[in-house]
């Protein structure tokens, strides 16, 4: 647990430190972990090492959303005041991205799949 | 009611509620129940009638949400799992995450302008696809509320975990992996921990989704803001 536990915060800790020298707008848990898929992938720590911690913090991630949603409080007079605005433009846009996304990907995929079973792009 | 603004009580109510509103959910079935969504209610409303202030739910609160950074590096775990994949697909991948990510931006700052919303709401609703560290940097840089972003990044995460898989089979978007990755581009971490729920490979394509739409959204939000005119 404790190696568990080092692997993941020195991670966030490079992290903080990369921002903290280069100054650049990434929050310090991305750059960690893209830090973490990097030492995987290049064998330096072990998938069991990470494994326990990793699988009990993705599975309870949501609960972590519930104090900065609790936030909403502040704002219930400036929420109520643009309701209108605030929800039509933040569902159609979440609508939006979702379906464009999810199109593009999926026909672009699957261009790429035929051309392979063409045998253009297969090695 | 002051052993209410105890740390330790306020922390063990939202354990309590949360485990509450995940058993109510299961027993009812309804998706809409998301326990998420209910504790945050249930809390506003707790924290309201007693007249505690956010300020003092915050210091307990911050115990639990600090637990967000590290689990987000923790999704570096199921990103190394399916990289194989991921690297056949890149160019799919990244030109999806590109359009994804200039629409969210877009589309949200020309609804909300055209429907009257002051300019400090417009910035704050812009980075409102991506992670809550991501978003409120990029709120703060340009001039709105962070604090209201972080408010409005969850509630459309919510609605993405809660409606996203509708939306998108609704809309013929059927393949496992598109899924994923729209939901993860769309509604960030609160998305990507419902597509864990639906699968690994969900998940991962749903990180990848959190992490480049974030990444992107950090880059180009400042230009695109700048060009629109906000």
């Amino acid at each position: 647990m404790i190696r568990q536990c080092f692997i993941i915060f020195a991670c966030l800790a490079v992290g903080e430190v990369i921002v903290w020298l280069t100054g650049i707008t990434i929050p310090s848990s991305i750059i960690g972990m893209l830090l973490l898929t990097a030492l995987l992938q290049l064998r330096a720590i072990k998938l069991e090492w990470v494994k326990g911690m990793s699988d009990f913090l993705i599975s309870n991630m949501g609960f972590f959303f519930v104090p900065p949603g609790v936030a909403l409080m502040l704002y219930l007079d400036l929420i109520k005041a643009e309701l209108l605005p605030i929800v039509v433009a933040t569902v159609v846009s979440t609508v939006l991205v979702l379906v464009v996304t999810g199109w593009i990907h999926q026909i672009s995929e699957k261009g790429e799949r035929v051309r392979t079973d063409d045998g253009d792009t297969a090695e | 009611m002051e052993i209410l603004q105890n740390n330790l009580v306020l922390l063990a109510l939202t354990f309590g509620i949360f485990y509450g509103a995940r058993q109510f959910q299961k027993w009812t079935g309804w998706i809409v129940l998301n326990p998420i969504l209910v504790t945050i209610a249930v809390l506003i409303v707790l924290l309201k009638l007693t007249g505690i202030s956010y300020e003092t739910y915050s210091q307990a609160g911050g115990y639990i949400e600090f637990w967000l950074k590290p689990a987000i590096v923790a999704l570096g775990v199921p990103l190394y799992q399916n990289l194989g994949q991921i690297r056949r697909q890149f160019l799919p991948i990244f030109f999806s995450q590109l359009v994804g990510c200039v629409i969210g931006v877009v589309s949200v700052v020309v609804i909300a302008q055209a429907m009257g919303a002051s300019r400090e709401t417009i910035i704050s609703l812009a980075p409102k696809s991506v992670t809550t560290p991501i978003a409120m940097e990029v709120c703060q840089s340009l001039g709105g509320i962070p604090s209201l972003t972080a408010a409005i990044v969850v509630s459309v995460g919510l609605f993405g975990a809660v409606f996203g898989f509708k939306v998108l089979e609704v809309w013929h978007v059927k393949n496992p992996y598109s899924q994923g990755l729209s939901i993860g581009t769309a509604s960030h971490a609160v998305g990507t921990s419902r597509a864990m729920e639906k699968g690994a490979s969900y998940g991962a394509y749903a990180s990848l989704g959190l992490i480049l739409n974030g990444v992107l959204t950090a880059l180009l939000a400042p230009f695109i803001l700048k060009i629109m005119g906000i």
